[in-house]
């Protein structure tokens, strides 16, 4: 029988931060606790970030680890309305998709939850 | 003989950041003692663009700004404690903004000083088109400028400058070059040379390594935000860092600042491109050993790319906005209204980017499905705002004057119509090899 888990956002588990050029955004995902770090690689797939993005029609999304950081960082293909040139939206340089991403639900092990920052 | 420790303090991270943040770090580099470096970065993708068209309507401007602004509160400090200024607020005139430092230090009472600009970046003179101008065919081009590493900054402060002034140069060059030509690595010297850029990068942003951008309430917190002290990198002989920064300013610099401002703006980890070297993170290391006191080590590096990258911002048509607000009682349904009846009254002028601001203006698509997938809700404090790019002016000026037309014609109660017609830059990117861009410097005299 496997372990209860409970759904939380991702940003109880991680914090990020967007950068972005032309219409390429790069969104860094940086787990808080060591425990964290392999729901992160299991859980935050290049497939799960693209659906999170997809009204936004994201050519391409990569995901690259660092593990020694417990860090992951996405670089989301025109997904930035064309970018600070060229974006009719508020945000041109998407700097608030670190949010978005962090809105992703994860699947966390019950026995976790204490770790978990913040609440939801 | 060893060299003693280099300190790097950066107090700015972008053209319009607080002008008040230099003299905390400036302070703490001279309680600090040793050689020390101030940097200013205060240029991002489009600064140049606007710079070259600043220069166009005036040909002694061009320069940073609030140059003034940044350098009066602690030039004289500087030069009494030998703490030399490097940075990139020359922007299109590195010559212009030399001068204007020589009329501020006799403003000051202050020695002559020894100026150099570092020039090469500016692609847009007739003689070097031909870089680029493939890439560019048919553009109505603004301006073209390389990205330069670090070795005429180096040079520059061998040749003992006290204040550098860049045009393009890259980002983490600023730092490089400094430690460069303290420590005077060989300029293959790929590995310390990344641990450099790396410094670099955490600096360049300002206080985002510090507690700026940073805060999230209760998650994130950060003290004295309104306070935040700018970063100070202290140097090695290897090129690794650790990052700190005045006492007695706000922020905080622990293993999760410091990692998010590590990955900033970085694609490959495994291949962070510079013009001085490719800095590997992949085995990169942050470490807190002390109170805001975060050390980074493992940063590996490759050889320099053998092209650099150039920008070539270009005039794109006219971005038009216009926004108006609807409140109280079925505010929602009146705003939805209104963004109908702009599209229905602007149809055929290219698609019309619509925003509820207080119920979806960021997360959204230009197409509108994420604010069409939110059924009407009961958002009693409402902004509509709508956008449109297009190549004509005229065609342009069409939406402010719908968006005003909604006092009369639109649903009722809207109100505070606020409207803007801008021109846009676009940029293209492209490579050129690095032998075909030749980056010098040369002192400026003071004007008679």
């Amino acid at each position: 029988m496997s372990a209860p888990t409970i759904r939380v956002p991702l940003h109880r588990l991680a914090h990020g931060r967007t950068g972005d050029k032309g219409d390429r955004s790069n969104i860094s995902v940086i787990a808080w606790h060591p425990v964290f770090w392999p729901l992160l690689v299991a859980q935050v797939t290049e497939e799960a970030v693209a659906r999170q993005f997809a009204h936004r029609r994201p050519a391409l999304v990569r995901r690259h680890l660092l593990p020694r950081l417990q860090a992951m960082n996405f670089v989301i293909d025109a997904v930035l309305d064309g970018g600070v040139n060229d974006a009719l939206n508020l945000d041109s340089h998407g700097k608030a998709l670190s949010f978005l991403l962090l809105d992703l639900v994860v699947e966390v092990p019950a026995q976790h939850a204490a770790l978990l920052i913040g609440a939801d | 003989m060893k060299e003693p420790l280099l300190r790097i303090g950066c107090a700015a991270g972008f053209s319009g950041d607080r002008v008040d943040a230099a003299a905390p770090v400036v302070e703490a580099l001279i309680a600090a003692g040793g050689p020390s470096v101030l940097i200013f970065e205060t240029l991002a993708e489009r600064t140049l663009a606007l710079a070259q068209l600043a220069r166009r309507g005036n040909p002694e401007g061009g320069y940073e700004p609030l140059l003034d602004d940044l350098l009066r509160p602690v030039l004289a400090r500087c030069l009494q404690a030998g703490i030399r200024i490097v940075s990139n607020f020359g922007a299109a005139n590195p010559v212009g903004a030399a001068r204007r430092i020589h009329a501020l230090a006799r403003e000051l009472g202050l020695p002559p000083l020894r100026i150099a600009v570092v020039e090469g970046d500016d692609l847009s003179l007739p003689d070097r088109r031909s870089l680029w101008e493939g890439a560019a065919t048919g553009l109505q081009v603004v301006s073209a400028n390389a990205y330069l590493g670090a070795e005429a900054i180096a040079d520059a402060l061998l040749a003992g400058a006290q204040i550098v002034v860049c045009g393009r140069v890259a980002d983490p060059s600023l730092t490089v070059g400094p430690a460069l030509a303290h420590y005077r690595w060989r300029r293959d010297d790929w590995d310390r040379l990344a641990r450099a850029t790396m410094a670099g990068h955490l600096l360049e942003c300002g206080a985002q390594v510090s507690g700026g951008y940073y805060a999230d309430p209760g998650f994130k917190d950060v003290p004295g935000l309104a306070t935040l002290g700018y970063p100070i990198a202290e140097i090695d002989a290897d090129g690794h860092c650790t990052i700190t920064k005045p006492p007695g300013t706000g922020g905080r610099i622990d293993e999760h600042t410091v990692k998010e401002q590590l990955l900033y703006e970085v694609h490959d980890p495994q291949a962070y491109l510079t013009p001085d070297v490719v800095a590997d993170l992949g085995e990169a290391e942050v470490t807190q050993t002390g109170p805001d006191r975060v050390r980074l080590s493992g940063v590996r590096g490759h050889p320099r790319p053998a092209t650099l990258k150039v920008n070539v911002c270009h005039a794109t048509g006219w971005l038009a906005e216009g926004e108006i607000s609807y409140a109280g009682a079925r505010a929602e349904a009146r705003a939805r209204l209104a963004a109908q009846v702009l599209r229905e009254r602007l149809r055929g002028l290219g698609p019309l980017r619509v925003d509820l601001i207080g119920v979806s203006s960021i997360f959204g698509d230009d197409e509108g499905q994420w604010l069409d997938a939110q059924a009407l809700g009961e958002a009693r404090d409402v902004r509509l705002r709508v956008a449109l790019r297009h190549a004509d002016q005229a065609s342009a000026e069409r939406l402010p004057r719908e968006v005003t037309a909604l006092y009369t014609c639109g649903p009722a109660g809207g109100g505070g119509v606020r409207t803007a017609l801008r021109p846009r830059l676009g940029t293209v990117s492209c490579l050129v090899p690095r032998e075909q861009v030749r980056a010098t410097h040369r002192f400026i005299e003071e004007a008679a």
